[in-house]
């Protein structure tokens, strides 16, 4: 440590500290200056390298946003196809670069929207989608190889996406020219979301199912998006989002190995899916240190010898847990540092959260300040113009050491309980991150740290902001509507296609091919699970608090 | 006389997986001093009232994030009632429009519903006024 750094540090003890917090928003602390020999040393080949260079510290890419912008992908979805879709071409009209759907939770848990257990639900959180006739509608008039979509859909994935897959078919576009991702993350739902269906190992065979066929006939697709959003949103720390959702990565990784591909032929299309807090440089530390880590595994853990299987791309989404009810409108605000954040760390794409959806599915309005705000960043603000400009940072480069040592002892501890799958079983991850929401909550509630507009500057009386409302018709008319369906398809096929997928789950085949049959039958997702949970069971956890 | 100490079942009804309220708010009330049954995931208004009944708890407190709050918070009541169990209180938080709020509650749906940014603070001493004043029970 120079003299410098200890008598300025001598200056500093002798004044008065302001009470903090002088901790990030996961409550590491931070110190008052970041200097020369009071830091790691970096060398720049070994920790960094150049954008699109090994160890990819600086970007996947040599030219970054100087070549292209992020694609803005605003998540959306809401009642019926058909209004969703008046949503799509809404933004894209306003100049959104890519789609993402959001399904309602019935389609999430493999329910049609005439299950009792769909009842009050259909078209809430997202779209509902009970069959190919729906995702029909859900991209009319929008010509599946001119987007690329994404689709946040996990435990019932294999049968969404063959129904994408389809509706392209139907509008005559070929398999090989779609691109988009699905998110087919079924570990951190385990860990997480707990939108889960079935059991880890039949889960685990559809998703290496997937990859499979992917490989073959839809080699643009991005087969899974390894999500540390919703680990983060239920309340882990920063570093806990990190090395949770790699260890899930290498753990997909192990898996296809193990179902005999090589790793080459399927890690080009992993991607990513990180939260971006409002603690900045945490946040951008944590995706310098996510390429990093990712690229140094694939590499030497893993063998891979093609470029693209060591870089991470991954998406963004604002953290949607940061949003409070009380003034909305400060939301914007809060979503715009993150997204900035999350551009200054090098996302591949972006969904900024509107000021509502605390407290409601956005409204059109509060949806089209979000998708201004990374129009603002992209052509406003100038962050764009130089590739990784807080490498070299003192503090920068500490904390993004910082990610990979913390990341590196929580892969240990995963190893020592039997890796992911044991992990979850032993509910580690999910008493830790219970531990650190319950931590967060009682630092806000103790005033340590202070939620403008929570717990510090609170406005008297209540803000008003317009919601959008969802018509409770909706459920009667998306029922009504599969009546009609089930009633004039041809129900010999739709059986034929159901027992056959059976037939297949009882033994080894890749059963993408099957669902793809029932899908053009027109069976629907909640016929097509029922089949499999005969065979493969459902999933039950024992939860934690 | 020992007063029995406050039981509260925490529930998470509907199909969405957000349990990080009801985690939250489960061990703020345990940490209070109250007995805390956690329901799990994805519980119809049914499987509630029953486990309600088979562990005679004092309130009901229901997390809802899934937009489904209008439709569940009666079907509870309309349960508990049914069950000749209205004793039982209804409380609830999550993702609620506040004109939302206002008609479950006149409606008599709920006996209070929070949403995010309320502390444990303020729930647990909702919970303590209103059951000390109308119970036999204590922390």
């Amino acid at each position: 440590m120079s003299n410098n750094f200890l008598s300025w540090k001598a200056n500093y003890d002798a004044k008065k500290e302001r009470k903090g917090p002088f901790f990030t928003v996961s409550s590491v602390p931070i110190d008052p200056l970041y200097a020369p020999g009071h830091t790691a040393e970096i060398d720049y080949e070994r920790d960094l390298g150049n954008p699109g260079e090994y160890p990819y510290t600086r970007g996947v890419r040599s030219n970054m946003y100087r070549g292209r912008l992020w694609t803005m992908r605003m998540f959306a979805g809401f009642a019926t196809a058909k209004e969703s879709n008046e949503r799509y071409k809404f933004l894209l009209s306003q100049g959104q670069t890519g789609l993402s759907v959001a399904f309602d939770m019935p389609t999430i848990m493999g329910y049609d929207s005439d299950h009792p257990r769909a009842y009050g639900e259909v078209g809430r959180v997202g779209v509902a989608i009970d069959s190919l006739q729906d995702m029909e509608t859900l991209f009319g008039d929008i010509s599946l190889d001119k987007v690329s979509t994404s689709m946040t859909i996990n435990a019932p994935a294999s049968i969404i996406w063959s129904m994408y897959v389809v509706a392209a078919e139907k509008q005559g576009i070929s398999a090989n020219k779609l691109t988009g991702t699905i998110q087919n993350d079924i570990l951190k739902e385990y860990i997480a979301q707990k939108s889960w269906i079935f059991p880890p190992d039949p889960s685990m065979r559809l998703i290496t199912d997937i990859f499979k066929f992917s490989k073959e006939h839809v080699p643009k697709w991005n087969t899974i998006s390894i999500s540390g959003y919703h680990i983060r949103e239920a309340g882990a720390t920063a570093l806990q989002e990190l090395a949770f959702t790699l260890a899930d990565g290498f753990a997909y990784v192990e898996a296809g190995v193990k179902a005999g591909l090589d790793v080459d032929d399927f890690a080009p299309r992993l991607s990513f899916f990180f939260n971006s807090h409002t603690d900045f440089f945490e946040e951008i530390a944590k995706y310098r240190a996510a390429r990093r880590i990712w690229a140094r595994h694939m590499k030497e853990n893993y063998g891979a010898k093609k470029e693209e299987s060591l870089l991470m791309r991954f998406h963004t989404q604002t953290a949607g847990c940061s949003l409070t009810g009380p003034q909305p409108e400060n939301n914007i605000v809060r979503t715009a540092y993150q997204a900035m954040a999350a551009v200054l760390g090098g996302t591949q794409s972006l969904h900024t959260n509107s000021m509502d959806e605390v407290l409601a599915l956005p409204s059109e309005k509060a949806v089209q300040i979000a998708l201004r705000t990374q129009q603002v960043l992209a052509y406003e603000t100038g962050v764009v113009n130089t590739i990784d400009p807080l490498a070299g940072s003192y503090f920068m480069e500490t904390l993004t050491n910082q990610m990979e040592e913390g990341a590196e002892e929580y892969f240990r501890k995963i190893d020592e309980l039997g890796g992911v799958l044991g992990a979850i079983r032993e509910n580690f991850f999910q008493q830790e991150i219970a531990d650190a929401a319950y931590r967060y909550q009682k630092e806000i509630e103790t005033k340590e740290r202070i939620i403008v507009g929570i717990n510090d500057f609170v406005n008297e009386g209540k803000d008003k902001i317009d919601l959008l409302k969802i018509d409770p018709e909706v459920e009667l008319s998306q029922i009504a509507r599969l009546k009609d369906l089930k009633q004039s398809r041809d129900n010999i096929r739709v059986q034929t296609t159901l027992s056959d997928l059976k037939e297949a789950a009882q033994g080894t085949d890749n059963l993408i091919p099957k669902i793809m049959d029932a899908v053009r039958a027109y069976a629907t997702e909640g016929e097509m699970i029922a089949v499999l949970k005969e065979v493969f069971g459902e999933y039950r956890e024992q939860a934690v608090f | 006389m020992n007063k029995a100490r406050i039981r509260v079942l925490v529930g998470k009804p509907g199909l969405d997986g957000h349990d990080r309220g009801a985690k939250v708010i489960a061990r703020a009330l345990r940490d209070a001093g109250m007995e805390v049954i956690y329901s799990g995931l994805h519980q119809t208004p049914e499987q509630l009232v029953e486990a309600a009944i088979q562990e005679d708890v004092d309130l009901i407190g229901v997390s809802i994030l899934s937009g489904a709050h209008m439709t569940i918070f009666p079907r509870i009541k309309e349960l508990l009632k049914e069950q000749n169990a209205e004793d039982i209180l209804l409380m609830g938080g999550g993702t609620i429009p506040e004109e939302d709020i206002v008609t479950l509650i006149e409606a008599g749906h709920a006996e209070a519903l929070f949403t995010p940014g309320a502390t444990t603070t303020e729930i647990v001493s909702w919970i303590r006024d209103r059951l000390l004043a109308s119970k036999e029970v204590s922390v």
